[in-house]
């Protein structure tokens, strides 16, 4: 066993983990990185990244199929096209190799030194890491936990079989002729709406009486309409009960008993912070719930250790976790930082987009802000039809006294791109006169986030 | 008979005033405790507010209709007693805010009184306080967030600056970054006092860098705290006898002799003591766990110099005598001070003694001069009532503070050798007799 001693330690290379180590070590701090598994955490290996090549594979497959199945734009093909599903897993590992490549090239160029090997604290600022090659002590001034999370299990129907969790429907053999999917939370319809298009028979179970529950109905309808028009089986108020083979068994909204025939089911009923087996009892730190308590410098009640994204609370996000590891990697190193940002906006990758940034209409109205809401419909955006994607709306909400822009909702293909420019003006603190006063190039579908501020400010030009 | 000023009480709303509805008494009423004085009105509700005093109505300010902000004087009372006015009724008078722009008082109901004291009705600041602008900038929404972009909330956290206190001047009262440099400006220039506010807000943080004699100060605390478990032990000293000795000695030395502060005692003291204690006068070296016991005295005078802490070394303290260890102190303290202190006679301490003199206080807990292994510090000289043979008598008092290494002295040990110190300084002739 080898004794390293280092002024900051990060466990986890996810997201929040390497980007503190990069941003740590850029300030010239020594920094050590553990990480189990490959580097890239979650996002990397088994979620953003993984979920939106299989959902541009599955997309470029729908509009195959869409060209065989009927002419469309002029388009045709004679027959159905094939998919040989290994060779887009395959296509798919390539992105997450060169990424994750990347995510090691620019830990080397920070001077991190990356331990492959998994992390057990035996007190706050020390640990010990089970390496291939043996045991490191690792003792560090300054300690970052970045440790993230897993899928939360149905304990009545363990992951296992043909019970999958996120990651492993990232990496089926095969498409599953028959998919359900437990939960109509973002990760369940992102995937589940994949799978229909690539040809698997979808049903989703959800418990509540809505998809998307988190989401407003008005940004939600757009995506329960392509579900339905591209049969997408629903049982809403729902409970499943078990897995069969070859069925899952549910409850339905009537309360009787039914079954969903099934190939593989999907579990994705939302996820848990990592918490356990790497000696987080040994820490002496305070808990919120599942999480780890910090404050706004994303620090926890033992001096010196840090911690950040998953492990610290919902959202559960990337890019919290980068923002909040590229923080603290400041903090260490001196400065004075908080994690207080406007908004920590959102995307769902369904067919089609939705965005969230900032408060909804109903979130602002209960805080007590009297607001106005306005809409430009993607149907008036010449971009967007000449997209075939005239399907959503941008909707901006602002602060009736002062026209302060307090949220922007978008629904719409291709509409997660916009995601930027609604940050950046909520971030800027911008209002209404703002953005009617900018320039937006013509034709992109971000005129309807200028068209959306008009028509707040009772001028929209194309509406 | 006492004046009583009846400020408008918060009514719990979170609001800054309310508006007046109703008055329910008039000038030279007389009022019961909890009677109802008048009514005022707030965003929810209308609030009967009652007399907390009995007394007769001597000033009503404002009227019906008018805004009254929480904590200005509405009601003046004549009460039994003292009342609860400061002296001369200035400072209530001069916070009776609303009053300045008030129309006369209502006509008195019935046999008027006139008011006592018919004072200046322009009241300075209270007249201001209406025209004079917020003290911080004031929001929208009173828990919202100031508005300000990504750069300029960064920037103002660099410059230690609260937001909330920075008047925005952009759209929707954004806060852009010339508004925080004017903030910063003005707070650094004193704001005139015609302006109203009377406390200035600072900002900004100096960055002083530690370095030379200050990073050594600094690294030789560090160093002693972290290593040495310090245990701190205070006791008092009676030197009623030992002042009197020493100021009849000083009255008596010759003109060439120096002039005896308390601490060439002390030293001698120490000097006598120490003999039976080699693990006080000892410095430990702890890397190689060895303690070195030191047959000689030499005694670290801490002494504060323009630049920082020094400790100048008092070398053979156990073989000079008062005037000489009182003239060796003057003289390498006066070397230290002038930074013309050889080396050597800033090293070598085997014991140091930290005092403060008369800046002495109560207790000190002093630090440890690494690597010795205890330090004395005298507090300061008061008289105090003391009890003797059943009396109360007025004795001189001093206490002992000292911290010593728990590592290489035990409690009882320093206890015992802080008892003998007392004892000797208690009773000075010891001082003298050698071999005590």
């Amino acid at each position: 066993m080898s004794d390293i001693t280092c002024q900051v330690l990060v466990v986890g290379g996810g997201p929040g983990g390497y980007v503190a180590a990069i941003r740590a070590g850029q300030l010239g701090l020594d920094v050590v990185l553990v990480e189990g598994d490959r580097l890239g955490g979650t996002c990397l290996i088994r979620g953003c990244i993984p979920s939106k090549a299989l959902i541009h594979v599955a997309g470029e497959f729908a509009a195959m199929r869409a060209a065989a199945d009927g002419a469309r734009f002029g388009l045709q093909l004679k027959a159905q096209p094939d998919i040989d599903f290994k060779k887009t897993i395959a296509w798919k590992e390539g992105v997450v190799d060169k990424l994750n490549g990347g995510v090691a090239a620019l830990l080397k160029r920070a001077k991190v030194r990356v331990i492959s090997g998994w992390a057990t604290f035996t007190d706050a600022k020390s640990c010990i890491a089970k390496t291939k090659d043996g045991e490191e002590k690792i003792r560090a001034e300054h300690v970052i936990l970045a440790t993230g999370s897993l899928p939360v299990e149905l304990p009545f129907m363990p992951f296992g079989g043909d019970v999958i969790s996120s990651t492993e429907a990232l990496s089926l053999p095969a498409i599953p002729k028959r998919l359900a999917v437990v939960g109509a939370g973002y990760i369940g319809l992102e995937l589940g709406i994949a799978f229909r298009k690539l040809g698997s028979e979808v049903t989703i179970v959800e418990a509540e009486n809505r998809i998307l529950p988190l989401y407003d109905s008005e940004l939600v309808a757009p995506v329960k309409k392509w579900l339905d028009r591209h049969g997408v089986t629903l049982h809403l108020g729902a409970k499943a009960k078990s897995a069969r083979a070859g069925a899952l068994q549910i409850e339905g909204a009537d309360g009787k008993a039914a079954q969903v025939p099934a190939d593989k089911i999907l579990v994705t009923v939302g996820r848990r912070p990592n918490t356990e087996g790497w000696g987080l009892e040994t820490m002496g730190l305070d808990m919120a719930g599942r999480f780890v308590k910090v404050d706004d410098r994303c620090r926890t009640a033992m001096r010196g250790v840090y911690a950040v994204g998953d492990l610290v609370g919902e959202p559960m996000l990337e890019h919290k976790a980068a923002t909040q590891g590229e923080m603290v990697a400041e903090i260490i190193a001196g400065r004075d930082r908080r994690f207080d940002p406007v908004s920590i906006p959102a995307v769902c990758f369904t067919e089609p987009e939705i965005i969230t940034a900032g408060l909804s209409p109903d979130e602002a109205k209960a805080k007590g802000e009297e607001v106005i809401v306005a809409a430009f419909p993607l149907a008036a955006n010449g971009r967007a039809l000449s997209m075939d994607a005239g399907e959503g709306f941008v909707r901006i909400v602002a602060r009736k006294s002062d026209h302060l822009i307090l949220g922007v909702q978008a629904v719409g293909a291709h509409a997660s791109e916009l995601s930027g420019e609604f940050s950046l003006a909520l971030e800027m603190r911008a209002v209404l006169e703002d953005l009617a006063g900018t320039i937006h190039v013509h034709p992109t579908m971000s005129e309807a986030f200028h068209e959306a501020a008009l028509r707040a400010l009772g001028h929209a030009i194309h509406i | 008979m006492g004046r009583y000023v009846f400020k408008l009480p918060d009514i719990g709303e979170g609001t800054a005033e309310a508006e007046l509805v109703a008055w329910h008494v008039a000038i030279g009423d007389s009022v019961e405790e909890d009677q109802p004085l008048f009514d005022v009105m707030t965003d929810k509700a209308t609030v009967e507010v009652t007399s907390p005093v009995t007394g007769t109505i001597i000033e009503l300010n404002g009227e019906p209709g008018q805004m009254a902000s929480i904590g200005s004087s509405i009601v003046v009372l004549e009460v039994e007693g003292a009342g609860n006015e400061r002296a001369n009724g200035k400072a209530a008078h001069a916070e009776a805010a609303p009053k300045a722009d008030a129309k006369p008082a209502p006509p008195p109901k019935a046999e008027p009184k006139p008011a006592p004291k018919p004072e200046p009705k322009a009241e300075p600041r209270g007249a201001a306080s209406s025209a004079r602008p917020p003290a911080f900038a004031t929001r929208a929404t009173p828990d919202a967030k100031p508005l300000a972009s990504p750069a300029v909330r960064q920037r103002a956290r660099d410059m230690g600056v609260e937001l909330q206190f920075v008047a925005g001047s952009g759209p929707a009262g954004r806060i852009e970054h010339a508004d925080l440099d004017a903030h910063v400006s003005q707070g650094r220039s004193a704001r005139g006092s015609s302006s109203g506010v009377r406390y200035a807000q600072r900002d900004g943080v100096e960055e002083i860098k530690v370095i030379g004699l200050r990073r050594k100060i600094a690294e030789k605390m560090q160093e002693a705290k972290r290593r040495i478990p310090h245990f701190a032990y205070v006791e008092e000293v009676d030197v009623t006898e030992l002042e009197a000795l020493r100021q009849q000695l000083n009255m008596q030395k010759r003109a060439d002799q120096p002039k005896l502060t308390l601490l060439p005692f002390i030293m001698r003291a120490l000097c006598e003591v120490l003999p039976d204690y080699p693990q006080i006068n000892a410095t430990f070296d702890d890397e190689a766990g060895v303690v070195h016991r030191h047959a000689a005295v030499h005694i670290g005078i801490a002494t504060q110099t323009a630049n920082g802490l020094i400790v100048p070394v008092v070398k053979h303290a156990e073989a000079r005598d008062l005037w000489d260890s009182a003239a060796e102190v003057a003289r390498v303290a006066q070397a230290t001070r002038e930074g013309k202190a050889a080396r050597d006679e800033l090293s070598g301490a085997t014991i140091t003694i930290t005092s403060l003199g008369p800046l002495g206080g109560v207790v000190t807990t002093p630090v440890i001069n690494h690597p010795e292994v205890a330090i004395i510090g005298p507090n300061k000289i008061v008289e105090r009532p003391v009890v003797r043979d059943g009396h109360i008598a007025v004795r001189k008092i001093m206490n002992l503070s000292s911290s010593f290494d728990h590592r290489v002295v035990d409690g009882y040990d320093a206890a015992e050798f802080i008892q003998r110190v007392k004892a000797m300084l208690e009773h000075p002739a010891i001082l003298f007799m050698g071999g005590a």
